[in-house]
């Protein structure tokens, strides 16, 4: 996954867990260690595609807009890369069968990477990282 | 005349056992599901499941009338205790789950996996599986917003024409 689809899915997961907020670009990047700059780019891709919208002025930034019980991860990482499974084979009309197995291999573990990401929605993410927290918080024993 | 039951009213939903008055609504759920009548098959799944080692086998079922046999079910999940297959220690397996398309984003599903696992750890299971097509989102959707994710094993399959 690249570094965008990344970004999209923590600031989209950032601003799901509180549609009512809006929340900073800068905000967001202290969160998860990365340039505001960089995260302006990838929210302004997600506003087009109309997942969130900007608030201008004191006290704005972005809110969610989407709805995250059908919002995959699929459809956010495709609005950054290339997700198609279409043959990649360069020049399959001359491949060798060496070539071809390494690439029905390679599109096996395609395959199921993508249909992990069509099955996972903003709320599953969500859902996920709540039961993460109570089982960090049944490891860690308060002072 | 549309076959199909009127959509359920809004009531409280129960989750029981399947019984044999249940048969014939699970068989239309499923055909009106997956396009293909299997009056038979069902009726095999509920003697084996419905009425035979009823302590490790489950067929549940959820509508909202669980003493009226003219009550339409809204769902049905069902699964079994199984051991050492695959060098596994025993776990409960899920192996069906419909809902309703009328009745959907009620929660039913959720009710009904929340049911089945209930009964598998008062039968002193502490690990779950299932089987999803990949192709199918709804059914991986689902088991995945229940927090089921991918365990150790991994399908693999060979078809024989290409031998």
């Amino acid at each position: 996954m690249q570094k965008s689809s990344r970004l999209a899915i923590y600031a989209l997961i950032e601003l799901a867990s509180n549609p009512e907020r809006q929340i900073s670009t800068a905000e967001i990047g202290e969160k998860y260690r990365v340039s505001a700059h960089h995260l302006a780019k990838v929210l302004l891709t997600l506003g087009r595609a109309g997942l969130v919208q900007s608030i201008r002025g004191v006290g704005g930034g972005y809110s969610f807009t989407g709805n995250a019980r059908r919002i995959t991860l699929f459809d956010v990482i495709s609005l950054f890369e290339d997700t198609s499974t279409s043959c990649k084979l360069t020049a399959p009309n001359v491949a060798t069968s060496e070539e071809w197995a390494l690439f029905d291999i390679s599109k096996e573990i395609n395959d199921m990477a993508m249909s992990t990401y069509r099955s996972i929605t903003l709320a599953t993410m969500l859902k996920q990282i709540e039961r993460h927290e109570k089982a960090r918080a049944r490891k860690v024993p308060h002072a | 005349m549309d076959p199909r039951p009127e959509k359920a009213s809004e009531g409280e939903i129960l989750i029981h056992r399947a019984t044999k008055d249940d048969l014939d609504h699970v068989a239309d759920l499923d055909a009106r599901i997956t396009g293909k009548a299997k009056p038979e098959y069902w009726r095999d799944i509920y003697d084996r499941y419905g009425a035979r080692r009823v302590e490790e086998r489950f067929f549940l079922i959820a509508n909202t009338c669980d003493d009226d046999a003219d009550c339409p079910i809204l769902g049905l999940i069902a699964g079994e205790v199984r051991g050492w297959e695959f060098g596994s220690e025993p776990c409960g397996w899920i192996f069906a789950v419909s809902v309703d398309p009328d009745s959907r984003e009620r929660g039913i599903g959720e009710l009904l996996f929340k049911a089945i696992c209930d009964e598998f750890r008062g039968a002193g299971i502490t690990k779950v599986r299932t089987m999803v097509q990949r192709q199918n989102p709804l059914h991986m959707s689902f088991f995945r917003s229940e927090g089921m994710m991918a365990g150790p094993y991994t399908q693999l399959e060979l078809n024989l024409d290409d031998e």
